[in-house]
């Protein structure tokens, strides 16, 4: 069983095989499942915990202090203590929520992120689904999670979390729009939907130089619009503090209130996974067209490392907003969205059609 | 505008006011009658134009109650008090001057919670700080054997 | 639901669209145990009913059975922001009742004192301003800056919050031999942190578009609800008294009136900020020409006030804060109201907030600079 940590489609096929030859096909199928699904769940879980690390240890920076240091070394040690305290806190529910919807919204949620990061390419040969219309897949799907939370908010039965799951209806169903054409703009310059052939038309370089003006606008768009989407400062108005104690998951206690936690800092990944893959070249190292020796250096590291890195990049620019901006309100908001957002998009999707039409690009 | 000026701007308004220079500001004692017509002369005279009312203090003396008004004008930058005593102490009540100055509506209400004096005419008379049950604590005969102790 | 209607006193009927939420007593962004009974319309804010009295601690009451100079310690747990200046007016009530006049060494130290107090609450006030916006780093550049001060209190008088440092006659104790060091030293270091807070937050764009032309507050309307302090002068009306009816050093000193006519949040976000580099530049008059001399003049053991009536205003940071002593030539006096700014402040809550958000509410709010305790006396 080869392992080459540049390419994983040998390791993936030899495990297929490994396991055809020992059982019937429907039996390896389930078997394949089974454990790419403890794959994501372990992914998810670890990188949750992670994130929630990293948070606070940039959030510190900005704000001049050290973070969690006190548990494990360096506070490593911190986010699982705060794990294992949320999942020993009693599950409080109010007395007159909806009990089937109020039980349901976390796990609409939380599910919601598992199937975006499902078509999500990690590094050659570790993607799970590759459809051919993989971005259409993400866009359409991400936008479920507002459901989770619309009924957060509805069957808590307390107006605060009303007013938060409003907040984040009438924000998450704009910014959609935004992020959407951002990516159909770079869809036209890729000329196909399927993500591993958006990321195989960028080995020669990556399609944020490829498209220079156009897909330099798109991808601001989208990261603001990524932000918004993922109900984060300076978009938090959902769950906006000073104003709404805790938004939409103002009643929620211990696991459930975890899987609204978690879910924000995957869609925070999905996000900042997005742009990379479409912006950024996804697990493609840094070509440039005919620089040979640059480019094999380059090469010298693997996708796996190239893929994180950007993520972890365009992350640290997500929370770089969030712990400096102050929050907006809900009416500007909207106008940022359909005042500003929505129609230079338009006009950036015919100016990339016009690059791309006239071969203008790289 | 000097002290003495000031007061005999203020006597010829009228309405019972007697006016002297106190040790700090000149004060008036005007009776709970008059008060609400002679604290609008207070405010709408342009001479005198006190449109700043600084702050409502009741006091409760033996036999009756009395309401002290801090008043300033920012146009002329002068200051006074207006005393206003009420009849007797069980049931007091003076007229309220919320229409004057808005800020009053609290001041009085503060003044209704904790000494039971009651305004006429205020918009919205009820406890600020306490139950509805309560006595009311700035009395000098307010007992409460439980918070207080007496040496 | 029922319960909050009988208790919510509106001369019009709550209309079908239109809901109810308590803000506080425990809420982020209320400062304190304060509970706003807010009439939305949707996001609209239709009416705000403070309601106060969560933490009434019966100061007026104790006042009545405590000496002259016990009253002093009681003041620093109203608003213990401005601590000092709540002290300085007991103590200049009670002097110049008694007709004392205390030494120039007493006065520039208590302006000196007052400045730094007024700069550690507007301090405060920045960052708590900052984070009511949904902006937290705010938070911990004004605290980084505040502690230096609270230090230089700790140092001068044992106390960090409630220094109880101005008594009748003077005050507590002589300056630290290293006040003048660390009061220079804190105001060299504080002017070149001053520009940072207006590059995180007054030049933010989310912030300006957040700020301007919201919660107007006419300069009538000030003056007719009483709105003293920053949130006063913002709407132009003119009422610092330390400009007005100078006390203690203030008639030595050059300073401007920090005044502005447009009367929205932003303004008085802005009046703050100038007030901090005016209060610095109090400070560095002063600071270098402190005379020598006693640091308080002898008093009688037992401190009786003659028998009358004394009022005494002073400008503390949230606005004019007035002592009234009624006194019947007994130890103790017969009746002590304080008349604090905050009280005069919230009431104009209604006022402003009509017709605004529910966002902005929390932004008009942390204008006002509200402090409970002094509220609730």
């Amino acid at each position: 069983m080869a392992f080459n940590i540049y390419d994983f489609t040998t390791l993936t096929k030899s495990i297929h095989e490994g396991l055809s030859s020992q059982f019937s096909p429907t039996a390896t199928l389930a078997i394949e499942w089974t454990i790419v699904g403890l794959a994501y769940l372990l992914f998810v879980a670890l990188f949750g915990l992670f994130l929630v690390y990293a948070e606070r240890k940039v959030c510190a920076a900005f704000q001049q202090r050290m973070g969690p240091m006190r548990v494990g070394p360096w506070g490593l040690l911190q986010t699982i203590a705060d794990f294992i305290k949320l999942l020993m806190k009693e599950l409080i529910m109010p007395k007159n929520a909806d009990k089937f919807l109020y039980n349901l919204a976390p796990f609409i949620v939380i599910i919601v992120t598992f199937m975006v990061i499902s078509v999500i390419p990690f590094a050659p040969g570790l993607a799970t689904f590759d459809f051919d219309i993989g971005v259409f897949f993400v866009t359409a799907v991400s936008s479920v999670g507002v459901i989770g939370i619309l009924l957060a908010g509805w069957s808590s039965n307390n107006k605060y979390s009303l007013i938060g799951a409003m907040r984040s209806g009438a924000q998450i169903v704009s910014y959609e729009l935004s992020v959407g054409l951002s990516l159909i703009t770079m869809i036209i310059l890729a000329g196909t939907m399927q993500i591993s052939g958006i990321v195989e038309g960028q080995r020669d370089m990556w399609f944020i130089f490829k498209g220079h003006v156009p897909a330099v606008i798109a991808f601001f768009v989208f990261v603001i619009a990524g932000t918004a989407e993922t109900n984060r400062g300076p978009f938090d108005l959902a769950e906006a503090e000073s104003e709404l104690t805790a938004g939409f998951h103002t009643e929620y206690s211990g696991i459930k209130f975890a899987f609204f936690f978690l879910a924000e800092y995957i869609n925070l990944f999905i996000v900042a996974a997005m742009a990379t893959t479409v912006f950024l070249g996804g697990w493609m190292p840094l070509h440039f067209g005919d620089f040979d020796s640059f480019n094999q250096i380059m090469d010298l590291m693997p996708g796996l490392f190239w893929f994180f890195f950007k993520v972890l990049g365009v992350m640290f620019l997500m929370m770089w907003f969030k712990w400096t901006f102050p929050r907006l309100r809900v009416d500007q908001i909207l106008n940022l969205e359909w005042k500003y957002l929505l129609p230079i998009n338009l006009f950036n999707i015919l100016l990339m059609a016009a690059v791309v039409l006239f071969g203008l690009h790289f | 505008m000097t002290n003495e000026a000031l007061i005999a701007a203020i006597d010829k308004i009228g309405a019972e006011a007697e006016t002297r220079q106190g040790a700090q500001y000149v004060e008036t004692f005007v009776p709970f009658a008059k008060m609400h017509g002679f604290m609008k002369h207070l405010k709408e005279d342009d001479n005198l134009a006190f449109d700043y009312l600084i702050c409502v203090s009741g006091v409760d003396h033996a036999d009756h109650m009395q309401m002290v008004y801090h008043l300033e004008s920012t146009k002329h930058n002068h200051m006074m008090v207006v005393k206003v005593k009420t009849d007797g102490r069980e049931t007091p009540a003076v007229d309220s001057v919320t229409d004057l100055w808005p800020t009053a509506e609290f001041h009085e209400r503060e003044a209704f919670d904790l000494l039971g004096i009651h305004f006429n005419n205020h918009p919205d008379l009820r406890r600020m700080f306490l139950d509805d049950n309560w006595g009311y604590p700035l009395r000098k005969d307010y007992k409460d054997d439980i918070h207080i102790v007496s040496r | 639901m029922d319960e909050l209607r009988e208790i919510m006193i509106t001369t019009d009927e709550i209309k079908t669209d239109e809901y109810l939420i308590n803000m506080g007593p425990q809420h982020p962004s209320t400062h304190g145990v304060l509970r706003l009974l807010v009439q939305l319309e949707g996001e609209i804010v239709h009416n705000v009913q403070p309601h106060v009295g969560y933490i009434h601690s019966g100061i007026e009451k104790m006042a009545e059975s405590l000496s002259y100079p016990q009253i002093g310690h009681l003041t620093d747990r109203m608003d213990y922001l401005s601590a000092h200046q709540n002290n300085e007016a007991v103590a200049l009530c009670v002097e110049n009742a008694l007709q004392v006049e205390v030494p120039e060494r007493v006065k520039y130290i208590r302006t000196i004192m007052s400045e730094l107090s007024r700069l550690a609450s507007h301090q405060l006030w920045w960052c708590v301003m900052g984070m009511d916006m949904g902006a937290l780093t705010t938070f911990f550049y004004g605290l980084r800056d505040r502690e230096d001060i609270l230090d230089i209190f700790e140092e001068t008088c044992g106390a960090r919050l409630t220094v109880n440092y101005s008594i009748p006659g003077g005050l507590m104790f002589d300056i630290h031999p290293n006040f003048q060091r660390d009061v220079k030293a804190f105001i060299k270091k504080f002017k070149t942190k001053l520009p940072e807070y207006d590059r995180l937050l007054s030049g933010n764009v989310i912030f300006t578009e957040r700020t301007k032309g919201v919660g107007f507050l006419s300069k009538e309307d000030a003056i007719a609800y009483g709105v003293t302090g920053p949130t006063g002068r913002a709407s132009g009306f003119s009422c610092d008294l330390r400009k007005h009816r100078p006390y203690s050093a203030y008639d030595k000193v050059n300073f401007k009136e920090i005044l502005s006519d447009v009367g929205d949040t932003y303004a008085r976000y802005q009046v703050r900020m100038a007030e901090m580099w005016e209060s610095m530049s109090i400070i560095e008059q002063l600071i270098d020409n402190i005379p020598e001399g006693d640091y308080a003049v002898k008093m009688k053991g037992v401190v009786k006030l003659p028998e009358g009536e004394f009022y005494q205003r002073v400008e503390t940071a949230r606005g004019e804060f007035g002592v009234f002593i009624v006194s019947d030539g007994k130890k103790n006096p017969y009746r002590v109201k304080f008349r604090s700014p905050g009280f005069s402040n919230l009431f104009a809550i209604n006022h402003i907030a009509k017709g605004w958000k529910i966002a902005d509410l929390v932004a008009i709010m942390s204008t006002f600079d509200l402090v409970i305790p002094d509220i609730d006396r």
